[in-house]
């Protein structure tokens, strides 16, 4: 096999045993295990691999990882494709499939590069200025807008992977396998705490691998090596590779991203989690993230062929490849010294210009030996080449760095590698709440003052030297471990490494070109949004003064990359503009994750059935198998309604309501709430929570009752059993049972604890058939032999314990549908049994399961409220018109509220039944009331809360919340819908047995 | 998220706890001889202090007991757990409420 034509013979941490193919846009290529896909497209001399967001220019690979803003891929496609894959971090692995983005019709040939051609009429804000007038336009320009401009394509359909989380809890938590994070590691792991690293690469040693550096006069690698053999052997130490910090929250809990399977080849995928998201609590953290390295603002900088200066060096020793021939090297700092070294002695043409004069004699000789042309005092004032860089232009700066003092020499070149400077990633220190300071010398934000239990060591502590690094981080390690009553004495003592005399970068964050300042000049800040130096002057001209605006309107800093290699850039020329300190421009805010996450791993298993608890009844099989439509009630799958033949909802529900009345219907309401409270004083607790009285029920019977929370607004309602002296049956509304049961415990724990009074919930326990109309006395007797169900012998309003079917059973005689009713419960695991007993007994009298619709719509020709439904926070039990369950005798939690001066307005929105003019018209839930109908906006008066057609009546019914509405019975007022205004009139809130007698019957 | 240390059950996660808004506020034994403005102090009138502050929390997914939290409101450190009706540690501390 020939190999690649720009990979190095040897070198590099490559499996050149293992080769790889894969494809980048339909194209077949080869690479070897340990490539990423931006090093094996350099390696076939790929340089043009994406399109910019905005002006679609041509761009190549900038950095060697995650920073990057422009090598941005398509992987895979449909469902498990994933848009915006950075290439720099893919690891090819055979039949992956990566293709470039932005681009129509193809990546050579780019329609939208017209944008390039236009971008004078396309400055900062451009949007926000264009495409404001005429509104209604906006809709129109948005469809061109998001083709034109935009990332890679979201996955279609579910989610074909599997994801999982997981807890992690440590001593100490160290971010980053680099120098110091192995130092930390180590120093931390000897003593015996319990260390968990996670680093974002495939191996461990940071940039290290990327180098030529000597740790104790061998390779670098040698010493990682031996740090993650050593660590190995400690039992509490866990490393991660392939583990992304997203998230820094409070008390040191960090969520960390490991992908488990995206460097796998498919066939190795099949039953593995791919991506596990860690949940981290740790005692200590130790941060140990890094740099990123700074690009150099300049005229064209963005060409397909300009890269990090460290990026190039890490192609050249990391994958072994050149990323050139004749490379020109930019750099106002001194570690672009090595890369071009480096550089050189992979066989390419090195020159290095270098913004600075006073250079070392160490570093002169160093390029002096490898033939490297030094321009001291020179800058690139151009880049030419359209698809790949074919030289540059440099020239002598003068002492101000305002203007050149001599002629622009041109030099032929493939490859430019620049260095700005390094900025330290103090993302995760940031997102912990630390704060920022701003190193002027070195033009760069380190950590100040942390957050307690946590060390910053190495590059993301603003610590450059290799040597230094690794003392931090053993430091830091140590003082992590201590901190977690871990110490241990001795330990190896620090490697050497060899220290060059550094001279102090010179910042320079806009290198002038002849045409800087105008706006056709494309200094790039920000590739990934293309964001130019001119862009942010013009912003900060228009008065985009603080950094988070001038983000929000150049959109410099967003994207995928969030600004990594740009944000320190962009607020640096913003300062510039204004003449203020970068210190006091600041930073926008760090926010998680620190890079772009899957949905699916956020999600983990929570998906699909288990997104969220279901909760079904005993009888749900047997409604299920009669095709019932199933309605969610909190966590409850309860039987809206049962179709029978073809029958639409309106046919179902009519006929179940007309044969609760009319013969006998059965209810599944075993989802009712049901709460236990027992004890001494269990009444007065009661007393405190309801609105009215429980001390005088006696034991056998039950009342209706409604609570309040403190502000006098309706909270919960239900029916209560008395079951003993101590000891009383709370039931609640479906969806309410819990909060119910906690707002009882917050009492009794919080204010009463004085009060002996236990609470339970037996929800779970009981499973209760309801059944209602004419016939349903006659089918439970049937059912029964002691329970005597005469209209003397057992009230409406008690209950009784017996047996029904043959199964022990509580029979209460209460009535949500007005009906003559008896609700039956028994232990939840009798209640098929039970419910099958009524349905087969109940043939001969028509019985008809009904659902929850039928039910709201009996319940409302009765006006029973729902609380939640008729109710909504802002509703007092006057309000309601339910006065008379409000007690003027004893205090109860919201009764002072009820005489406030705002519950006692007659203004107050006031429960009415509300009946259209036309029987037939079915008002919508939530539609708005009004006296007369005017231009918009009208004077609402109050609003639709419960809406049917009620078969019963013949003719629809709704209730409402209207202004001083009970005065005002029997005027008229209207609905304005979309579709029509619906004239109707307000009515007393009950329609049907205004006098309730049938519940008697 | 918090690390809440419950008196009960220890250190646990915030998402198993539930906050109740802030501590030491007592419910009126009379409230019907309160004046609307002295019943709408304890009813909405709560301090939003920049620091200390205490506050309720109930361990809602585990043990369900109520206890007393004090939580720094800038650092979101915690310098006192305690339960139920005990007195305030760190009274030096203590968040003067304005009324």
């Amino acid at each position: 096999m020939t190999d690649a034509p720009f990979r190095l013979p040897s070198g590099g941490r490559i499996d050149r045993g293992s080769p790889v193919s894969f494809s980048f846009d339909g194209e077949r290529y080869t690479g070897y295990a340990g490539d990423t896909v931006a090093s094996a497209l350099l390696a076939h001399g790929v340089r043009l691999v994406g399109r910019s967001f905005k002006y679609h220019r041509p761009r190549g690979v900038v950095t060697d990882g995650v920073e990057e803003p422009n090598a941005l891929v398509q992987l895979g496609i449909g469902a498990s494709g994933e848009p915006n894959a950075r290439a720099t971090q893919v690891e090819i692995h055979d039949g992956l499939a990566a293709a470039s983005q932005n681009r129509w019709p193809s990546l050579g040939f780019d329609a939208g590069a017209v944008n390039g051609l236009l971008s004078a009429l396309i400055p900062a804000g451009f949007y926000y200025k264009t495409f404001m007038w005429p509104g209604r336009w906006w809709m129109k320009y948005e469809y061109f807008i998001r083709r034109a401009a935009g990332l890679g394509r979201a996955p279609t359909g579910p989610d074909p992977d599997t994801y999982d989380k997981s807890w992690a809890h440590c001593d100490v938590l160290v971010v980053g396998a680099g120098p110091s994070g192995l130092a930390a590691t180590h120093a931390a792991g000897r003593t015996g705490a319990r260390v968990l690293l996670v680093d974002e690469r495939p191996e461990p040693g940071g940039h290290l691998p990327g180098t030529s550096q000597s740790i104790d006069d061998a390779p670098a690698e040698e010493w990682v090596s031996a740090m993650v053999s050593d660590l190995a052997a400690m039992e509490e130490v866990r490393i991660l590779p392939r583990a992304t910090a997203l998230g820094y929250y409070d008390h040191n809990y960090l969520t960390v991203l490991e992908r488990r399977t995206d460097h796998l080849p498919y066939r190795e995928r099949r039953g593995r989690v791919r991506q596990r998201l860690w949940k981290v609590r740790a005692k200590q953290v130790v941060l140990a993230t890094g740099a990123h390295e700074r690009p150099l603002v300049f005229r064209n900088n963005d060409r397909p062929g300009v890269m990090l200066a460290s990026a190039a060096r890490s192609y050249v020793n990391r994958y072994a490849v050149r990323p050139g021939t004749s490379a020109v090297v930019f750099t106002n700092n001194d570690t672009a010294y090595d890369p071009a070294l480096d550089l050189a002695d992979a066989g390419l043409r090195v020159v290095l210009a270098d913004v600075r004069t006073g250079l070392s004699d160490a570093r002169r000789s160093q390029l002096r030996r490898r033939g490297i042309e030094l321009l001291a005092g020179h800058a690139i004032t151009d880049v030419r080449g359209a698809k790949a860089v074919t030289g540059v232009s440099v020239a002598a700066l003068n002492s101000s760095a305002s203007a050149y003092a001599g002629g622009h020499r041109k030099i032929r070149c493939d490859l430019v590698c620049m260095s700005g400077g390094w900025n330290p990633a103090i993302h995760l220190f940031s997102q912990s709440g630390g704060r920022l300071a701003f190193d002027e010398a070195r033009g760069a934000f380190v950590p100040g003052e942390a957050r307690p239990a946590q060390f910053s060591a190495g590059g993301c502590n603003g610590t450059g030297a290799l040597a230094f690094a690794l003392s931090e981080g053993r430091e830091a390690g140590k003082a992590a471990a201590a901190a977690c009553g871990f110490r241990k004495r001795g330990g190896t003592p620090l490697p050497k490494v060899d220290v060059v005399e550094e001279t102090p970068i010179r910042l320079l964050w806009t290198v002038p070109s002849r045409h800087l300042g105008r706006r056709l000049d494309k200094h790039f800040v920000d590739f990934q949004n293309d964001v130019t130096a001119a862009d942010i002057a013009l912003a900060a001209r228009e008065g985009y003064r603080s950094v988070e605006h001038l983000k929000r309107y150049t959109t410099t800093g967003m994207g995928t990359d969030q600004g990594k290699t740009s944000n320190v850039n962009a607020l640096a020329i913003l300062s510039e503009t204004l003449g203020a300190d970068i210190a006091a421009t600041g930073t926008t805010t760090f926010r998680p994750p620190y890079v772009p996450a899957t949905f699916g791993a956020l999600a983990g298993r929570d998906v699909g059935e288990l997104s969220d608890p279901v909760r079904t009844t005993p009888m749900h099989q047997w409604h299920v198998e009669q095709g019932a439509a199933f309605e969610d009630v909190g966590q409850w799958k309860r039987p809206w309604y049962y179709p029978r033949d073809g029958e639409s909802m309106r046919e179902a529900v009519d006929r179940e309501c007309l044969a609760a009345r009319g013969s006998v219907g059965i209810l599944d309401a075993s989802t009712l709430g049901r709460i236990d409270v027992q004890g001494p004083d269990a009444a007065e607790f009661l007393d405190r929570i309801y609105t009215n009285g429980w001390k005088r029920l006696a034991v056998g019977r039950c009342r209706y009752g409604l609570m309040c929370t403190e502000d006098g607004m309706v909270f919960d309602d239900g029916v209560t059993l008395r079951l003993g002296e101590h000891r009383f049956l709370v039931h609640t509304t479906s969806g309410n049972a819990a909060r119910v049961l906690a707002w009882m415990e917050e009492w009794l724990q919080t204010e009463w604890p004085d009060l002996d009074v236990y609470c339970n919930s037996v929800t779970e326990q009981l499973a209760t058939a309801s059944i209602s109309g004419p016939f349903a006395r006659q089918l439970l007797t049937e059912l029964t032999t002691d329970v005597e169900l005469g209209r003397d012998a057992f009230p409406f309003m008690s209950w009784r314990d017996g047996h029904v079917a043959g199964l022990p059973a509580r029979v209460a005689r209460v009535s949500f549908t007005g009906e003559s009713s008896f609700e039956v419960s028994v232990p939840s695991g009798y209640g098929l049994s039970l419910w099958t007993a009524l349905m087969h007994s109940g043939q001969r009298y028509g019985i008809t399961p009904y659902g929850t619709e039928a039910m709201h719509v009996l319940r409302a020709e009765r006006g029973f409220i729902i609380a939640g439904q008729d109710t909504d926070g802002t509703v007092t039990p006057i309000d309601l018109g339910m006065e008379w369950i409000v007690s003027r005798s004893k205090d109860f939690i919201g009764k002072r509220s009820l005489g406030r001066a705002d519950t006692t307005r007659a203004e107050r929105k006031q429960l009415v039944g509300l009946l259209t003019d036309d029987p037939e018209e079915v008002l919508p839930e939530g539609g708005q009331i009004v006296d007369t109908v005017t231009k918009p906006p009208m004077r609402m008066i109050g609003h639709v809360t419960s809406s049917y057609f009620s078969a019963n009546l013949g003719r629809s019914i709704a209730l409402a919340l209207v202004r001083g509405g009970r005065d005002r019975h029997g005027e008229p007022v209207m609905v304005p819908l979309e579709r029509a205004v619906v004239p109707a009139r307000i009515t007393e809130p009950r329609f049907f047995d205004p006098e309730g007698k049938r519940a008697h019957g | 998220m918090l690390l809440i240390e419950c008196p009960w059950c220890g250190p646990r996660e915030e998402s198993e706890f539930h906050c109740g808004g802030e501590a030491h506020i007592v419910r009126p034994l009379h409230p019907e001889q309160l004046s609307d403005p002295e019943w709408a102090d304890y009813l909405f009138m709560r301090s939003n202090p920049k620091g200390p502050h205490r506050e309720r929390w109930v361990h809602e997914a585990g043990c369900g007991r109520w206890f007393n939290v004090e939580r720094d409101t800038v650092t979101h450190e915690i310098t006192a757990v305690y339960r139920m009706g005990g007195p305030p540690p760190n009274p030096s501390a203590a968040p003067g409420r304005k009324r």
